[in-house]
């Protein structure tokens, strides 16, 4: 068990050591303002999809709404930010918090769903939202909000980017956790053991959905303008496909698979019908070949060149 | 009515599918420490009581009651919390996780650490999670499963995925254990050790159990009183010697139309 | 009297665009009822329908109908063959791997389609637009020429299908594969074959949805198969899954709700209306119009 602790702290100092270097490349300029903005994006997609993660992958429920958890976190976000002069930490929170409530709200009864229908209801759901807010006047309807304040800097999003991994990690490897993972295993045999299925599957679900709503405060403040069309379900699909790449129930996964894809995205920017032809043809390889992903359930904690500096505690998530 | 000996009452219970009546008027006590077999062909609705003993299906009309209390209506969470816990028929172990992650998933309600202690490591966590480890893997060694811990549950062989099945179900620290055809697919080595298993995890756990058992060398071997089911109806009940002479479960499983 | 009026009209309105989501989906509910998948890439294989008919009325002169049927034939044999290369292999594979499978083959139809026409959208040719016919009796609603034809061709494309799944042998073997695959497999029926027909089969009533809708709102695009079959969906899930007279039933109750709330209450809030009706329906009753219960075995 003390391994953990160590394993952690080692993870920590790797992340400060990768923060001061590309800190230190924006700073220095040596970025161009294209490839700061990506990284930035590759930052919020790793929050996106780890948190996608923790629903689909960890806890096997199929949702498909969450860039409709992202609007609500952005649109709480630029309000309070431009509208009301809130901080910029305070009104992420804020927009984390009205996702994950909104999470709450329709996960309880939507969650009771399997399968392939939650898939498309949390679709439709996603849907519905950006739908709503396109019909809210008051942050400018399908022209979009303006006059969104840059706070978004590479500091803000690292950090809540670790912070979001920490949690997802330590979450998944609880008590927790493990009721979430057995819900996606077998969903009889853990209400057997004790686990209150419908619980879990809000809790994971809210979760994410909260994550989701941080991420798309962060998003939103890295433009002048955002607009509904920007949270359309092709939205969710991107980040799926970043899960799927990099391995339902892997958090080495989702950011591998939110560095690649945002990574191919920004280089084939000047030809978008390429990179979704692309997309396509590695998703069915994929489910062809190696349908667990990448990364399958592995971390890289526990992979075997890294198995020397991370020693095992016999958690397999870790 | 209750004494302080009965563990478990089911009054009059039926279960109807569909106009289909799988247990009609279904009567079974349980007292304390009682080893118990439920016997019947296939068919004959054996593992329908075992879902309506835990909530898995609700009971059509009829009551039961554990430890003096009522248990209908609710989830199968519920009355695993309340102290029952089972396995499975056909096999249904957590088959992408470790041996090690099976059983301590089942330690669930045990667990007092909420949320914030688990993700920042706070509090209670570590210490709960070094007992559950250890707990765990006092388990498996009971099982002869200790040196199969980090192994996939699925790979496991299907003699040892039984005897994971049942781990697991103690780890839920249950009062009564349900078990549904422990011995299946062993072989008749691997059912002498689980016979004695059994046994021993009775007097050592202080458990109740009700099992569901083909094998009839195991059910007469250690069974204390026998129930016997068929068409959904009791036809039969008493020590093993008695079900071995009674005419009518000789015909139910002799045949004769 | 205006307001009658108004309503008869977005009900007219409102069964012509319904009849083309019940084309659509059919399809899926039959792919449903087979192989227990969501085919999102139903939707795509509607644009590519509606793209060959395009092609084949502009740039090849033909008349409608022999245009329809080139649509028909070319996309039901382009969805046989979707099946045979992406879904065939993973036939023991987890829903979930095929639903994703499906996500890609959307994007593969959608974006090569895009590579190959352009994301422009192209105009149809205007046809029966001096065609319509005006009931004075109920107010003076108008049903025009492109609406007649969605009606009559649609109903026409019922009665065969009724016809081929009612009647014929390789019908029966459909329902029976539906119903239970392994058995009807015990039973002599090929099901790969039968899976292959119903791909088939589904893919040619999308085609021709296409085709109707290319020539009812004159534009197609590349990215115009999205919404139509995710609405279809719902029109399948609302009728009852699996059902054909559910999707018809469906596909027209949800035309008409898309008609009164457009006209009634504002257009935007179209395609939310089609969502929380998917969502109601799975909440209070997850089998549909006319499905059954079934429970799970433990």
């Amino acid at each position: 068990m003390k391994y953990l602790r160590k394993n952690d702290l080692i993870v920590l100092a790797l992340s400060l050591v990768l923060f001061a270097v590309l800190q230190g490349l924006i700073s220095g300029r040596v970025l161009s303002s294209f490839w700061q903005l990506n990284l930035l994006i590759i930052g919020i997609n790793i929050i996106l999809s780890a948190s996608l993660n923790l629903i689909n992958g960890y806890t096997g429920q199929f949702s498909l709404g969450h860039a409709g958890f992202m609007a609500v976190g952005a649109y709480v976000g630029v309000v309070l930010t431009t509208n009301f002069h809130v901080p910029f930490g305070l009104a992420l929170i804020a927009g984390g918090i009205a996702a994950g409530c909104l999470g709450f709200l329709v996960g309880i009864p939507t969650l009771r769903l399997r399968g392939d229908y939650l898939a498309i209801a949390t679709l439709g759901l996603g849907e519905i939202i950006r739908i709503v807010i396109m019909n809210i006047q008051y942050v400018g309807g399908a022209a979009g909000f303006k006059g969104i304040p840059h706070n978004t800097t590479f500091a803000w999003v690292f950090f809540i980017m670790l912070f979001t991994l920490f949690f997802i990690k330590n979450f998944v490897n609880s008590n927790h956790g493990r009721a979430c993972l057995a819900i996606r295993e077998n969903e009889i045999a853990a209400e057997s053991m004790g686990v209150n299925t419908t619980k879990y599957k809000v809790m994971a679900f809210t979760i994410g959905a909260a994550f989701a709503g941080v991420a798309g405060g962060l998003f939103a403040h890295c433009f002048y303008i955002i607009s509904p069309s920007s949270f359309t379900f092709m939205q969710t699909f991107n980040y799926l496909i970043m899960v799927v790449m990099g391995g339902l129930g892997s958090i080495t996964g989702s950011i591998a698979g939110a560095f690649v894809v945002t990574f191919i995205s920004a280089a084939l920017a000047s030809w978008p019908e390429f990179r979704m032809i692309i997309y396509a043809i590695a998703l069915i390889l994929l489910m062809f070949y190696r349908p667990q992903g990448l990364f399958g359930y592995m971390e890289l904690t526990n992979m075997g060149i890294f198995r020397r500096i991370f020693k095992k505690g016999g958690t397999p998530h870790e | 009515m209750s004494d302080m000996n009965e563990i478990l009452q089911a009054e009059n219970v039926s279960e109807v599918f569909g106009g289909l009546k799988a247990v009609s008027d279904f009567n079974l006590r349980l007292e304390r420490g009682e080893l118990v077999g439920l016997i019947g062909p296939n068919g004959a609705g054996k593992t329908t009581v075992f879902n309506m003993l835990t909530g898995v299906y609700q009971p059509t009309s009829g009551n039961i009651s554990f430890e003096g209390e009522s248990i209908v209506g609710l989830k199968p969470y519920q009355v695993t919390q309340r102290g029952i816990a089972r396995t499975f028929q056909n096999i249904r172990l957590f088959s992408e996780l470790t041996v090690l992650e099976n059983v301590k998933i089942a330690f669930h309600y045990h667990v007092k650490y909420g949320l914030l202690e688990s993700v920042l490591r706070i509090g209670r966590y570590f210490q709960e999670e070094e007992a559950i480890e250890e707990e765990s893997r006092k388990l498996l060694k009971i099982f002869h499963l200790e040196d199969k811990a980090d192994e996939v549950a699925k790979n496991l062989p299907y003699g040892a995925q039984r005897r994971l099945e049942i781990a697991r179900a103690l780890a839920a620290k249950p009062k009564l254990l349900l078990l549904d055809e422990p011995a299946a697919g062993m072989n008749p080595q691997e059912t002498k050790e689980l016979m004695d298993m059994i046994r021993w995890i009775r007097h050592e756990f202080g458990l109740t159990i009700l099992l569901i058992e083909h094998d009839m060398s195991l059910v007469m071997g250690i069974c204390e009183r026998i129930y016997v089911l068929e068409y959904g109806e009791v036809i039969a009940q008493g020590t093993p010697e008695e079900i071995k002479s009674n005419p009518e479960v000789i015909r139910a499983y002799l045949g004769g139309e | 009297m205006e307001v009658l009026h108004q309503v008869l009209q977005q009900l007219i309105n409102g069964i012509s665009l319904g009849s083309i989501y019940a084309l659509i989906a059919l399809g899926y509910t039959m792919i449903y009822g087979i192989i227990k998948l969501i085919n999102f890439a139903h939707g795509d294989i509607y644009m590519v329908g509606a793209y060959i008919g395009f092609f084949a009325i502009t740039q090849v002169h033909l008349p409608i109908v022999p245009s329809l049927l080139i649509s028909l034939v070319v996309t039901g044999a382009l969805g046989m063959l979707v099946e045979r290369l992406a879904y065939k292999p993973l036939r023991h594979a987890p829903r979930i791997s095929v639903l994703i499978t499906a996500i890609g083959v959307s994007f593969f139809l959608e974006y090569t389609t895009m590579y190959f026409v352009s994301p422009t959208p192209r105009t149809f040719p205007a046809m029966f637009g001096d065609v319509a016919v005006t009931i004075d009796s109920l107010g003076g609603i108008v049903i025009n020429g492109q609406q007649m034809l969605i009606l009559g061709i649609t109903a026409v494309l019922m009665v065969i299908l009724t016809y081929i799944v009612q009647r014929t042998k390789t019908g029966k073997a459909m329902r029976a594969a539906s119903f239970d695959t392994e058995t009807a497999e015990l039973m002599g029926i090929n099901s790969d074959r039968i899976i292959s027909i119903t791909f088939g089969i589904g893919s040619a009533l999308a085609a021709v949805a296409g085709v109707l809708v290319g020539i009812y709102y004159n534009s197609i695009d590349p990215l115009m198969g999205i919404m139509p079959g995710l609405k279809a969906f719902v029109a399948a899930v609302l009728g009852g899954i699996g059902i054909l007279p559910g999707a018809v039933v469906g596909g027209l109750i949800l035309g008409v709700v898309e008609a009164f709330v457009s006209g009634f209450i504002s257009s935007t809030f179209r395609d939310a209306a089609a969502f929380a009706i998917l969502i109601l329906v799975l909440l209070v009753r997850p089998t549909g119009i006319f499905g059954k219960n079934t429970k799970e075995k433990v």
